[in-house]
C-alpha cells in the first residue's frame, strides 16, 4: 500500500536516526540523542495508535492510558526492587493488553462521539489513579532507582545502547504493523473501517476483530511506555493526562493516517515543531494551537498526503 | 461513624457541583447531538468565561457586573467560534473536529497564561452572599445556595424553551434527526448556531458562578469538560434531561465518594488500606459508573437520537 516516495522517505528517515548517536557524540550535544530516542519511543505509541484509528476507523482519545501502565509497570517494579528488564517488559505488555481488554470491550460497545468520549474519560481515570497512587509518587511522580536490567544481554544504562535498543524496537514494530494490516486480519480490519455492516454481512464477527486490534495497540502502547521509563528514568501520572493522548493523535495525523511512516514521521515532525516553537517563544502553543487547526482544514491527510494521493476521510 | 449532618451537607454540595456540571452539560450535550460534532473547546468558553467574570470582578468590585460582562462576551466569542472556526467542521470526521478543537484549547489555555499569567485568580465572595443559612441546625452557606437556586432557575427556562416552544421543537428535532428536518425546510445551521451560543453564555455563567469557591486556573476547563463528557455519555447523548439526570447523579457521587468512601471501606478493610484504597476509589467512581451505565444502556439513559 506504501508509494515508493513514502519507502524512500522511511529510508532515508532511518538512516538519519542511525547516525544521530554518531552526530551527537561528535558535536558533543546529548541533546539531541535524547531527543531522537524520545521521538522513536513515541513513534512506537503513534503507530500502534494508527493501528486502530488509521486501520480500524476507531478513534481512541485514551492512548496514552497504556503508555502510563506500561511505564508505571516498570517504575513500580522497579520500586520493589524487581529490576529484571526480561520480567519487567513482559510484564508491562501483558498489564497493558490485559487493561485494553476491560477498557476496549466497555468502549466498543459504542461508536462515534461516544467511543472517543469513553476512551478519553477512562484514560482520565487512569490519570487520577495515577495521582491518587501516594505510594509511588502520586502526582510528583517516581524516580526510577535503576533502568531495565538484561544481565548479560546488554546493558542499557548505557545511553546509546539504549539508544540503538529503542531504534531496533522501532523498526521491529514497524514490520511487525505492515505483517499486520497485509494479513487476512489487517483487512478485515479495514473491511470493518469502511462498512461495518457489509463484513458482518459477510460473517465476520467484527467486534471480535476490533478488540483484538484494540488490545494488540495497547500491548504496543505498554511497551513503548516501558521504553519511555528506561529513557526518562522517572514515572509520574502525566504520562496520562488526556493531552498527551491528544499530542499522539496529533502525531498520527500530522504524518498521514493509515499509513505505516505516517506515525513515524508525524512523531518526528511534533517533536521538532514543539523544539522549535518553543525556542521562538514560551508561549509556543499559541502558535501551535492554530497551526493545528490550519492543518485540519488544509491539509487533509497530513504531511505524507502530499507525496502520496492517500487522501485521509477523516473517519 | 458518620454522621448525619456531614452527610446531608456534603450532599448539598454534590447537589450545587451537579448543577454546575449540568450548566456545562445543557450545551454541549445539544452541539454533540444536533450536529454530530465533537466539541472539546466548551471546557475553554467555561474558563473564559470565569477568567472574565473574575477580571471585571476585581476592576469594579460588583461581583454581579463581573457576570453580567462574562455571558454576553462568551456568548459573542460562542458565535464568533461557531460561524467562523467549527461550521467548515460539520461535514468532517469526527478525527478532525478533535484535532481543531484541540487546537483551540492550547490556544486558548496559552492565551490566558499570556494575558493573566499561570498562576490563576483568586476571586472573592461577594459580600452580599456571604454568611450561612442553617436548616436543621446545618449551616448551608449562602453563596451554594444561590448557585443552586441559579442552577434550578437555567434548568426550568431551558425545560420550557425546549418542550414549549417552535425553536425547541426545532431542537428537539434537529437532535433526534437532523436529515429528515433539513428535507422538511428547516435551516438547522441557524437553530444550531442559535444553541451553541446559549451553550456557551451558559458555559460562561459556569465559570463565573464557579469562580468564588472553585480557583480561577488555566486547566480548568479541561478538568470540567472531561466530568462533563462522563454526565453527557450517562445521559444520553442529545438529552437536556439526560444531561440534568446524569449531572445531579454524578455531582452527587463525585463529592459522597471523596467523602465517605475511606469510612466506608474501613467497615470492612484495615484501616490502613482503607485509607489508601479510598480516595483512590473515589477518583476513579464517576468512570466506574459510566462504564456500569454504558453495560447496560450504551446509548445512555435518555436516548435522544432515532435514526
Amino acid at each position: 500500500m506504501e508509494s515508493r516516495a513514502q519507502k524512500l522517505i522511511l529510508l532515508g528517515f532511518f538512516g538519519g536516526l542511525f547516525c544521530v548517536p554518531l552526530l551527537a557524540e561528535w558535536t558533543s550535544t546529548p541533546f539531541y540523542l535524547d531527543l531522537a530516542r524520545r521521538m522513536m519511543i513515541l513513534a512506537i505509541g503513534a503507530l500502534s495508535l494508527n493501528l486502530i484509528m488509521g486501520y480500524g476507523g476507531l478513534i481512541s482519545f485514551g492512548h496514552a492510558a497504556y503508555i502510563g501502565i506500561g511505564a508505571y509497570t516498570v517504575g513500580i517494579c522497579a520500586e520493589h526492587g524487581l529490576t529484571n528488564g526480561f520480567i519487567q517488559w513482559p510484564l508491562a505488555i501483558l498489564i497493558s493488553g490485559a487493561f485494553a481488554i476491560v477498557f476496549g470491550a466497555i468502549s466498543l460497545r459504542t461508536r462515534g462521539v461516544y467511543f472517543i468520549m469513553i476512551t478519553l474519560a477512562l484514560a482520565q481515570m487512569m490519570y487520577f489513579l495515577g495521582v491518587s497512587l501516594d505510594r509511588y509518587g502520586g502526582d510528583d511522580g517516581l524516580p526510577l532507582s535503576e533502568r531495565s536490567n538484561f544481565q548479560d544481554l546488554i546493558d542499557i544504562s548505557n545511553n546509546i545502547t539504549l539508544y540503538y535498543l529503542v531504534f531496533l524496537a522501532l523498526v521491529l514494530c514497524l514490520l511487525f504493523c505492515h505483517r499486520l494490516i497485509h494479513s487476512r486480519f489487517g483487512m478485515v480490519l479495514q473491511g470493518a473501517r469502511s462498512n461495518e455492516k457489509r463484513m458482518q454481512g459477510l460473517g465476520f464477527p467484527t467486534l471480535r476483530y476490533q478488540l483484538t486490534a484494540f488490545v494488540i495497540a495497547g500491548m504496543m502502547a505498554g511497551f513503548a511506555g516501558a521504553l519511555l521509563a528506561n529513557h526518562t528514568d522517572f514515572i509520574n501520572p502525566d504520562l496520562m493526562h488526556w493531552t498527551r493522548s491528544g499530542d499522539l493523535i496529533i502525531m498520527v495525523l500530522l504524518g498521514g493516517m493509515g499509513s505505516l511512516a505516517g506515525p513515524v514521521i508525524g512523531a518526528l515532525v511534533f517533536l521538532l515543531l514543539e523544539e522549535v516553537l518553543s525556542g521562538i517563544t514560551e508561549y509556543w502553543q499559541l502558535i501551535f494551537g492554530p497551526f493545528l487547526i490550519l492543518v485540519v482544514l488544509f491539509a487533509r491527510g497530513g504531511l505524507l498526503g502530499f507525496f502520496s494521493k492517500r487522501g485521509n476521510q477523516g473517519e | 461513624m458518620v454522621d448525619g449532618a456531614l452527610v446531608f451537607e456534603q450532599f448539598f454540595n454534590g447537589i450545587q457541583l451537579g448543577l454546575l456540571l449540568f450548566l456545562l452539560a445543557a450545551g454541549l450535550t445539544l452541539v454533540f447531538g444536533i450536529m454530530d460534532m465533537m466539541n472539546l473547546a466548551h471546557g475553554s468558553l467555561y474558563m473564559l468565561g470565569a477568567y472574565v467574570a473574575a477580571q471585571v470582578t476585581l476592576w469594579s468590585g460588583s461581583f454581579l457586573l463581573g457576570v453580567s460582562v462574562a455571558l454576553p462576551a462568551i456568548l459573542i466569542l460562542g458565535i464568533c467560534l461557531e460561524a467562523g472556526l467549527l461550521r467548515p467542521l460539520y461535514a468532517r470526521g469526527h478525527l478532525d473536529q478533535v484535532l481543531a478543537t484541540f487546537g483551540m484549547i492550547l490556544f486558548f489555555n496559552e492565551f490566558v497564561r499570556l494575558v493573566w499569567g499561570p498562576e490563576g485568580i483568586e476571586v472573592p465572595l461577594p459580600s452580599f452572599l456571604k454568611g450561612n443559612v442553617v436548616l436543621f441546625d446545618i449551616p448551608l452557606p449562602n453563596y451554594r445556595l444561590v448557585v443552586i437556586g441559579v442552577g434550578l432557575l437555567v434548568a426550568l427556562l431551558l425545560y420550557l424553551l425546549v418542550t414549549k416552544t417552535r425553536t425547541g421543537m426545532l431542537i428537539r428535532a434537529g437532535a433526534s434527526n437532523r436529515e429528515m428536518i433539513q428535507v422538511l425546510g428547516v435551516d438547522i445551521n441557524r437553530v444550531f448556531t442559535l444553541v451553541f451560543g446559549i451553550g456557551a453564555a451558559l458555559a460562561a455563567l459556569a465559570g463565573a458562578l464557579a469562580g468564588p469557591i472553585l480557583a480561577v486556573t488555566i486547566g480548568m476547563g479541561e478538568n470540567i469538560l472531561i466530568q462533563v463528557l462522563v454526565v453527557i455519555v450517562i445521559g444520553g447523548i442529545g438529552s437536556i434531561r439526560g444531561a440534568f439526570v446524569g449531572a445531579m447523579l454524578i455531582g452527587i457521587i463525585d463529592i459522597l465518594g471523596r467523602s465517605f468512601l475511606d469510612t466506608f471501606f474501613k467497615i470492612f478493610l484495615p484501616v490502613n488500606a482503607a485509607e489508601t484504597a479510598g480516595p483512590a476509589v473515589a477518583s476513579m467512581l464517576i468512570y466506574i459508573i459510566m462504564a456500569l451505565v454504558l453495560f447496560f444502556k450504551p446509548q445512555g439513559l435518555f436516548p435522544a437520537k432515532t435514526g
